[in-house]
């Protein structure tokens, strides 16, 4: 049997925003647990809630940016649990109506563009976190308040291979907005995964596992296949009933399984009510104007990028892709160089580099504006391309100028025709005997010419002043 | 005792006297109004409710589960005293978490009602009520959140006065029924009340439920010779004992006499109140007093686990009454129940609202009753929904997010019958007026 994977992702982001979701304490790093609290974030006796309004501000970019629908009222309500990383004993989240709604964005598969709905996105606050030493454990609330937009996908999304796309597009749209860190290790960028199997051409929803504790595009797209595969051995080994239930599944991502947290979750009653320390959220007019005025977004950009710079539509959803490489890309250009160059030095030759060494773009030790003067030598012919990939490697490892570089490496590439055609004379007379037999016929000869001055130049001769000039003297 | 207002005209070495007057009198006084003598600011002193955070203070709302805790931090309320010139003297007495009627639920002993000792002072401020009765305070504060400051007042015999849903900040009011709760004045005449009044309330960007609305003050502008159109609840008054039916109809003729119009209306049947009332209050109470968890501050039971310390600490930490709201609160929150209760709750809560917004289209104010009796003695409540059912007066102002005030107007064998006057939403100016009025006829009577 054929089956269909059905996934709906769930993503934390934790936003930006100077303060926390409810009091003016900072959302910063500090230096010591429990430093960043105040009454309201450690929920003492008559401390109130205060809405951020910076919050409100992001969470209504992202549903620009999403093309969804902006809630000019929206309402907070209490989820009631008890856990010690939550002081209040409650969180204050969105449950009825959200502060964004039903928007959409498109994901990249390999044949199409596909569309991928967003039932919401909605404010809530993070929790604090609980520290365990030995036999005791300890709180820490600095996180606690911290503003969280919670954005719930439709269950559109049909592999692993398209989850991960959708949340590489999320991930650049918040980085884009400039509204989140997104990182991922920091647990900034947060994701749950819903996975269900159906036969195909059923409609029906069958069960639904939720998987928790995934921060990274690699473990989520393992976790999910994984959980695919379970659905699926169990189904044709007729078990399906059994084994697969409507429950939280942790991770492992040493074991590579993920692992039932049963009980833990399903008997909850959170007790929603409207909480009566927040009135609703009527968001004033001037918000909706100052909102709406977000950045250029990875897709327009991919399309700006094929238009304007006329390069492939890979490379240009490659690089729109992330925030980062984008504005390295355009900071290459602004120093006048091909755009087709830098392509190739981005996304190939510093790309490269910068894998193997395991930094990100954001921690490149060679600049936009030195990957660009680096080009503008190839293109003016101070050296050549292979000698270009010398000084690249050197700028990784040296803090220098491009210039500095190919000095010290002594690569200036001879584009003097003169000084060529020197040690052009200087190689035909040393080899004369091959010289007649090309002029007899032996036209193969013409690489060994190149070859020979090449060598002769230490790599630095102009290959295609070489080529011309040889062809002069050979007749 | 010396009034509000004089005490305010004092200099340092005359407000000295009186304290270690009321200090002399408290330790004298076997009442029970205070918790705890605390002070430490200078001014004019007033009893703070033990609900109400004043920074340095072990504010424990009358509960064993605040028992240690120390506020890091001032109510708003108590900001603006001490820049008034006003100085918290005292942490007053109170039902615990301000779940009761009577301050018998206080872990600290019940308190004694100054003018009959076999009876209770009411609830949930009694403490303040029979502190500023029984010449312990020249006023106190006291919250407000189904009459906690209005019928303690009235069976001790004092002006309490709750003011609109807004007007007052409730940061630093460690709360009970967030939507419902207000601070309010407890004084020895409506002046006080509107001298303190204009002191603590106003607009605060910390409380999200804080009106923003112009707020001018009361006390500059009181005049009470001014008429106004009162409403009577003919419908209401039959469940009243014949001593609070007697003050009533004793008050109308005094109105009637001073140039009022008097117009009977109608209210909803008060039982709808009861219900409404009780449900939403105990929804919020039960999340609301979820972090007092043992994990942060207060009370912690010793424990093995977590769940343990939860369960040993709750069960240990609260009180009967407030465990019984908080299981009542869940219940009427949890799945399968919530639209049957909490949401038909809401409705009716709407509807009350509407009704009450219909009759101040018609009147100025309605003149009620606070209490269906005077104050009960100790022990005559037998089951909680006795208790419950004699908060019908006072309810629906709340629900409502009305101002009232309740002030002493006729007494029965030595103890006193309250009645209050219930003014449209932020219409605190036309209230005191008429209570001063109504006061100052009373006065002239004796
Ligand atoms: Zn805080």
């Amino acid at each position: 049997m054929e089956f269909e994977v059905v996934i709906g992702l769930e993503v934390h982001v934790q936003l930006n925003t100077k303060t926390k979701m409810f009091c003016s304490c900072p959302t910063s790093f500090a230096q010591r647990q429990n430093i960043n609290t105040c009454p309201t974030c450690l929920a003492l006796p008559g401390a109130l809630p205060v809405v951020n309004s910076e919050a409100v501000k992001k969470a209504m970019m992202f549903g620009y940016a999403i093309n969804a629908k902006i809630n000019e009222r929206s309402v907070f309500n209490r989820k009631n649990y008890f856990y010690p990383d939550l002081p209040k004993g409650y969180q204050i989240s969105q449950f009825e109506i959200p502060i964004v709604e039903n928007g959409y964005l498109f994901i990249d598969t390999q044949e199409e563009k596909r569309k991928i709905g967003i039932t919401r996105a909605h404010l809530e606050e993070d929790a604090g976190k609980n520290i365990h030493e030995g036999a005791v454990s300890k709180v820490d609330l600095n996180r606690a308040g911290t503003p969280l937009l919670e954005i719930v996908s439709e269950p559109d999304i049909r592999s692993s291979d398209e989850a991960v796309a959708y949340l590489k597009k999320l991930h650049a749209i918040v980085r884009y907005l400039d509204i989140s860190d997104a990182n991922m290790q920091e647990g900034s960028f947060r994701c749950d995964a819903n996975v269900s199997i159906r036969p195909k051409g059923d409609d029906r929803l069958y069960t639904r596992v939720e998987i928790k504790n995934l921060n990274s595009f690699r473990f989520i797209q393992k976790a999910i296949d994984y959980e695919v595969q379970r659905h699926i051995e169990a189904w044709e080994e007729g078990v399906y009933e059994s084994e697969v239930v409507q429950e939280t599944r942790l991770f492992d991502a040493d074991r590579g399984v993920t692992k039932s947290m049963r009980g833990k979750e399903e008997s909850a009653d959170y007790r929603y009510f409207p909480d009566p320390d927040l009135l609703p959220v009527v968001i004033p007019q001037e918000f909706f104007e100052e909102a709406s005025k977000i950045p250029e977004l990875p897709d327009e950009k991919e399309e700006r990028f094929i238009k304007e710079y006329g390069i492939g539509r890979y490379n240009a959803a490659l690089i729109a892709g992330s925030k980062e490489m984008a504005d390295f890309f355009e900071k290459m250009l602004s120093y006048g160089i091909d755009a087709k160059n830098a392509v190739s030095w981005l996304t190939v030759e510093l790309a490269a580099r910068l894998n193997k060494s395991g930094k990100d773009i954001v921690d490149s030790p060679v600049c936009a504006e030195r990957l660009a003067k680096l080009v503008q030598r190839i293109e003016d012919k101070t050296i050549s391309n292979k000698a270009a990939k010398d000084v690249l490697d050197y700028l990784f490892e040296h803090e220098a100028e491009v210039d500095e570089a190919i000095e010290k490496l002594g690569l200036k590439q001879i584009s003097d025709a003169g000084a060529i055609a020197a040690i052009i004379d200087e190689i035909l007379s040393a080899n004369e005997d091959k010289v007649a037999e090309y002029k007899n016929g032996k036209e193969k000869l013409f690489g060994f010419f190149v070859g020979q001055v090449m060598k002769a130049s230490k790599g630095k001769a102009d290959p295609q002043l070489v080529n011309r000039l040889l062809k002069e003297r050979l007749g | 005792m010396i009034t509000l207002k004089e005490a305010m005209k004092l200099n340092k070495e005359e407000l000295k006297e009186i304290v270690s007057d009321i200090k002399t009198r408290v330790q004298k006084s076997d009442i029970n109004a205070y918790i705890s003598l605390d002070e430490g600011f200078e001014g004019v002193p007033v009893a703070i409710k033990d609900n109400i955070q004043v920074k340095g203070w072990n504010v424990t709302c009358g509960s064993k589960i605040l028992q240690g805790y120390v506020a890091p931090y001032d109510a708003t309320v108590i900001v603006k005293m001490k820049e008034a010139g006003l100085a918290p003297f005292g942490r007053t007495n109170m039902d615990e978490f301000a779940m009761g009627s009577s301050t018998e639920t206080s872990y600290y002993g019940k308190t004694l009602n100054p003018k009959d000792k076999s009876r209770v002072p009411g609830g949930s401020s009694g403490g303040s009520a029979a502190a500023v009765a029984a010449k312990e305070a020249i006023a106190a504060l006291g919250s407000d959140t189904g009459g906690s400051i209005r019928q303690p007042a009235a069976f001790c015999g004092i002006v309490g006065m709750k003011p609109t849903y807004g007007r007052v900040s409730r940061y630093g009011l460690a709360a009970y029924g967030s939507s419902l709760d207000q601070i309010g004045p407890m004084t020895q005449n409506v002046e006080d009340a509107a001298i303190l009044y204009d002191i603590i309330s106003g607009y605060d960007p910390k409380d999200s439920t804080s009106a923003r609305i112009e707020n001018p003050g009361v006390s500059k502008s009181l005049n009470p010779d001014r008429k106004f159109k009162i409403g009577i609840v003919p419908s209401y008054i039959k469940d009243a004992s014949s001593e609070v039916q007697k003050a009533y109809d004793k008050a109308i003729s005094i109105l009637q006499k001073e140039g009022h119009t008097i117009k009977e209306v109608s209210l909803m049947d008060a039982r709808y109140d009861i219900a409404s009332y009780y449900i939403t209050a105990m929804a919020e109470a039960s999340t609301n007093l979820s972090r007092y968890d043992g994990v942060r501050y207060g009370f912690r039971a010793e424990s093995e686990n977590l769940k343990q310390m939860y369960k040993k600490t709750r069960s240990e930490g609260f009180g009967e009454e407030v465990k019984r709201r908080i299981l009542l609160g869940t219940f009427v929150l949890s799945s399968g129940y919530y639209d049957a209760y909490y949401i038909k709750a809401q409705k009716l809560r709407n509807l009350i609202k509407s009704e009450y917004e219909k009759v101040f289209s018609k009147v100025d104010l309605i003149l009620s009753p606070v209490a269906p009796t005077v104050a009960f003695e100790f022990g005559s409540k037998k089951t909680p929904l006795e208790m419950y059912l004699s908060d019908v007066y006072t309810i629906g102002v709340n629900l409502s997010g009305l101002p009232a005030i309740s002030l002493p107007v006729d007494e029965h064998q030595g103890l006193p019958v309250g009645l209050q006057f219930i003014a449209g939403a932020f219409e605190e100016q036309k209230l005191f007026d008429a209570a001063l009025g109504l006061e100052r006829a009373l006065d002239s009577q004796n």
